[in-house]
């Protein structure tokens, strides 16, 4: 049977297959607050592929490529799927790239990132369990730790 | 092999075949070479103080023929005004050749290369990295013991939060050595070190007891608790006197252990050591002066 715990859409984005305790930061990250469409989600679903997922359906818009890139980095194994007319009309495997540029911030209070104008940048060193690391100051960071840009 | 107008700025940027050139081109810098740097400006733009780098950089160049300018204290620059790192390199860079930076915020020597186009040597960048500590640690052993590969290598003191050992052991990694890790559990080599270093087959043995693991030593790397790095003043005073090495030491070594230290020390090798023939702290001091040497004529192309 098709995902019924969810109002199907019409036209907009469906992510899938995301480990249940991201979905929340991964919601955050498509600033929800600035957009009027309603969005739709669902918690702790049977997964064979990663246990427990969370479903998230976002009415009438579709994501940038920075906004799937940031998905991939708490939700290795997400798709995405774009939604016309209730037909999924393309399906994106979520990629992490080799680095980040721009997209995390450096926690670290000495990093040189936190006291001059710098673009991040970020050296994916495993997917899963995720760890990168600081491509400035070094410091490696792992899931739980990094700070996405919000912007 | 060709390091001209490269960057020295982690040990993550060598390969063995890199870090074998450097030691070898070191080992030709033990002869004077008056001439070779002949006309070329070296900056070194200390952000905080460094005596000991610092002199042991100036030597370097002097001693090459080159001339030196710089600062090594950013109160006395622009730097106090606001200005960026970026534009402080982009103005040093029309003034030398080449420029070693020191600063205690992380990651300055990385975006000094970014700004420069000319090479750039972190002469270390707070807790991150020291590269030249390190290679002048590695020449210091391989000029000492002949080899590096099966030898074995204890650390001891703070290998938690000490920049040196973890630069150390990851360069050693790239040949087939056994490490011991010396410390109390508080202060113990981070795991993922380790985990690296299983990964790349090196033996790993950790320890909170040095007699338990000095009688095999081929070298014993000392370091030295530093208050800096402790968020508590408290955990720092339970741990400054965890180790202090003496004479007793002798009785639990090999022969020809060789004992090392990237000082300075603050108690954790006792005086009555320095005149045994295992202390070679001084003389691998001394050795940074021959591995500078090197870098600078490498990145400027002149080894030759
Ligand atoms: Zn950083």
């Amino acid at each position: 049977m098709k995902e019924r715990r969810i109002p199907a859409i019409k036209d907009g984005t469906v992510i899938d297959h995301i480990p249940s305790r991201d979905t929340f930061r991964i919601i955050r990250i498509l600033n929800p607050q600035e957009f009027k469409y309603p969005i739709n989600l669902a918690l702790n679903l049977d997964s064979k592929k990663i246990g427990s997922k969370g479903v998230i359906k976002i009415d009438s818009r579709f994501l940038t490529q920075s906004e799937v890139n940031k998905i991939a980095i708490l939700a290795p194994n997400a798709t995405v799927s774009i939604i016309k007319n209730y037909k999924a009309i393309e399906k994106i495997q979520v990629k992490l790239p080799e680095e980040l540029v721009g997209v995390l911030n450096c926690t670290n209070p000495v990093c040189i990132t936190s006291k001059e104008i710098v673009i991040s940048k970020f050296k994916v060193l495993r997917e899963e369990p995720l760890e990168v690391k600081c491509h400035y100051c070094e410091r490696v960071y792992g899931k739980d730790e990094v700070e996405i840009k919000r912007k | 092999m060709n390091f001209k107008g490269r960057d020295i700025i982690s040990v993550r940027d060598f390969s063995k075949s890199d870090l074998l050139y450097i030691l070898k081109i070191a080992k030709e810098m033990e002869k004077e070479k008056p001439k070779l740097l002949d006309g070329k400006i070296l900056a070194t733009l200390f952000f905080e103080p460094s005596t000991r780098t610092r002199l042991s950089f100036e030597s370097a160049m002097f001693r090459l023929g080159g001339k030196v300018l710089g600062f090594s204290d950013e109160k006395v620059t622009s730097v106090k005004k606001g200005e960026t790192l970026w534009d402080t390199i982009k103005m040093a860079e029309r003034y030398s050749d080449v420029i070693v930076i020191r600063s205690p915020v992380e990651g300055s020597a990385r975006l000094a290369a970014e700004a420069a186009s000319i090479p750039v040597i972190n002469g270390g960048d707070g807790a991150n990295q020291h590269p030249t500590q390190m290679l002048l640690d590695l020449y210091t052993i391989q000029k000492i013991k002949k080899k590096i590969e099966g030898l074995k290598i204890g650390f001891l003191g703070d290998l938690k939060y000490g920049r040196t050992v973890h630069s150390l052991a990851i360069a050693l990694s790239f040949w087939k050595v056994e490490m011991c890790f010396i410390a109390p559990d508080a202060l113990q080599m981070p795991e993922h070190y380790i985990k690296e270093l299983r990964e790349k087959g090196i033996k790993c043995h950790k320890t909170s007891d040095v007699f338990e693991v000095s009688p095999k030593l081929d070298i014993l790397y000392v370091t030295r608790i530093q208050q800096e790095r402790f968020p508590d003043p408290l955990e720092y005073e339970k741990y400054k006197n965890a180790y202090r090495l003496d004479i007793t030491l002798l009785d639990h070594i090999k022969k020809d252990l060789k004992i090392m230290h990237p000082l300075p020390r603050v108690g954790e090798i006792n005086a009555e050591l320095d005149d045994t023939e295992h202390a070679i702290y001084f003389e691998q001091a001394a050795n940074g002066v021959a591995v500078r040497k090197a870098l600078l004529a490498l990145v400027l192309g002149k080894e030759k």
